[in-house]
């Protein structure tokens, strides 16, 4: 059977104040696949992040989720979408005062009427599908910047999400981590068939687990489809990305000064 | 020209909608007490670090506050040969007054600076984001518990104060001063009525109110107001904070004198 769409972004815009940061952006995540969102730093993809899991609101008709209007979505609906959901934020965003074990159990203790000892067991099993078993009485403090984002990860999975959205996973990461955070991705996709949305600018590890990807600019989709179609991709903005080539465009001097005058007044 | 008055244009806009966040804010967290988590515990420990940790600072004021009401109020009434008011003087001071203002002052430099700092740092590490991403409320989650804990320990250091208080004047009073130790209780026992204690509590709890609504909203919104980012943006906060608690305890003790006496 195909895969078909979980979620559909039509013409998503999006300000800070008066500033617009995306620009009709258009594309579909689809179920039981990994979604790589790729670009250069400030292209707009952790806006277009918080779109998807609801931290900013967003226009009616813009984002459809199982084909409901994301934008539209009373409370309790927004409570409904964001448990079928798991997100791992860049940092980890772990609770500082909590041991790891704790953090895990905290959706579980707020959404499950479970046992406690149930519960333990179950933040320890999350802990050890990312390899922090031994470490789940240790504070966030303790820990290195990957330990905390694969405590961040564990956390996400703890409500078994349907939809795993993770922002920058290898960033500040060694290799050998990176290697294994996308390892564990692809299990996640493969063994309990996890819709998986990842936001980076790692080429390498967006190409290795990615059954499609998107590639933004300026707040606009440039190129979205399989990783075979991104690579053969005749967009020059899009060549510059993958071939990683500094932009090499010539300053002009007189907007350049009326700017700087500007900044001055 | 224009520019000027865009600018007074937006700076209006600007507080009204914080004025408006600010509103929100409240009924959230009073929304709060009816949503999950469950809060026993967590209100608890709230208890535990607004109220007894706060006893050496309370203790500590409302020593000093008591020794230095019962040296001037000596010297002021045997201007009049009325040593032995001195007691009902120094009760009714710290019970009306001094015992809910300073204990709610000195709460607000000790706890209410720390419960914005931990929330503003909960902010800029996206903690917040994270429980609302697992569709947990984090007003029921974070603020509410802080509220309750809040609005029952504040009462409770207040009658501490009072009583630490009365005793730092009674020790310079009587055992410095002389004043008659049966004059000096009896004062205290006759002066202090019902109403003195009501009006003591009453300024407690709304002191508490204001205090905790302040310093979890500054930290829930930390750098929207003052549009700072970072670990300014908790700083900021945080003196922000404990400098509108301590405006906003003061004027409303004003207004709450002026209603019950």
């Amino acid at each position: 059977m195909p895969p078909s769409d979980l979620i559909q972004i039509r013409g998503l815009n999006s300000f800070y104040d008066s500033r617009q940061v995306l620009f009709d952006v258009r594309f579909e995540i689809l179920r039981h696949q990994v979604t790589v969102i790729m670009g250069v730093s400030g292209c707009g993809k952790t806006t277009l992040f918080r779109h998807l899991t609801g931290l900013k609101r967003t226009g009616p008709s813009e984002i459809l989720v199982d084909g409901q209007d994301l934008g539209m979505f009373s409370e309790t609906q927004l409570r409904t979408y964001r448990r079928r959901i798991g997100v791992l934020f860049q940092s980890g965003a772990l609770f500082n005062s909590m041991s790891l074990r704790e953090n895990i159990s905290v959706p579980l203790k707020v959404h499950t009427n479970l046992a406690a000892e149930t519960i333990r067991i179950m933040s320890i099993m999350k802990l050890n599908m990312v390899g922090l078993s031994t470490f789940s009485d240790y504070m966030p403090s303790q820990l290195s910047g990957g330990m905390r984002k694969r405590a961040g990860l564990a956390r996400a999975l703890a409500m078994d999400p349907e939809v795993l959205f993770v922002d920058e996973p290898s960033s500040g990461l060694d290799p050998i981590t990176a290697a294994g955070l996308d390892r564990l991705l692809l299990d996640l996709r493969e063994t309990l068939g996890m819709t998986v949305v990842v936001v980076t600018h790692e080429l390498e590890s967006a190409f290795k687990i990615a059954d499609r990807i998107v590639v933004m600019d300026n707040g606009r989709v440039m190129a979205a489809g399989t990783p075979e179609f991104i690579r053969n991709s005749t967009d020059p903005r899009v060549r510059q990305f993958l071939n990683r080539e500094a932009d090499t465009q010539q300053v002009n001097l007189d907007s350049y000064y009326r700017c700087l005058l500007e900044e001055e007044r | 020209m224009t520019r000027m008055v865009e600018a007074i244009g937006a700076f209006g806009l600007k507080k009204v909608s914080s004025a408006g966040r600010l509103g929100m804010f409240l009924l959230y967290t009073l929304r709060g007490i009816i949503y999950p988590p469950e809060k026993f515990w967590p209100v608890v420990k709230q208890i535990e670090f607004i109220g007894p940790k706060s006893f050496f600072v309370i203790g500590f004021t409302a020593a000093f506050t008591g020794m230095v009401l019962g040296l001037q109020g000596y010297y002021t009434l045997s201007q009049f040969g009325s040593e032995s008011m001195l007691g009902s003087a120094v009760a009714i001071s710290l019970v009306r007054e001094l015992g809910p203002v300073l204990s709610a002052l000195m709460v607000t430099g000790r706890a209410g600076s720390a419960i914005t700092a931990e929330i503003g740092i909960m902010r800029i590490e996206e903690q917040i984001d994270a429980l609302e991403c697992m569709a947990i409320d984090p007003y029921s989650y974070i603020v509410t518990p802080k509220f309750l804990a809040c609005l029952i320990a504040f009462p409770l250091l207040s009658a501490f104060c009072n009583v630490i208080g009365i005793l730092g004047g009674y020790l310079i009073g009587v055992q410095q001063l002389g004043v008659s130790e049966g004059a000096f209780w009896d004062g205290v026992n006759s002066s202090v009525v019902w109403k003195d204690v009501y009006m003591g509590m009453v300024k407690s709890v709304c002191f508490s109110g204001l205090m905790i609504w302040i310093c979890t909203y500054k930290g829930f919104y930390a750098g929207m107001d003052e549009g700072s980012f970072g670990p300014e943006q908790v700083s900021r906060a945080t003196t922000d904070a404990v400098v509108l608690s301590s405006i906003s305890i003061l004027i409303s003790d004003y207004v709450i004198t002026s209603i019950l006496l």
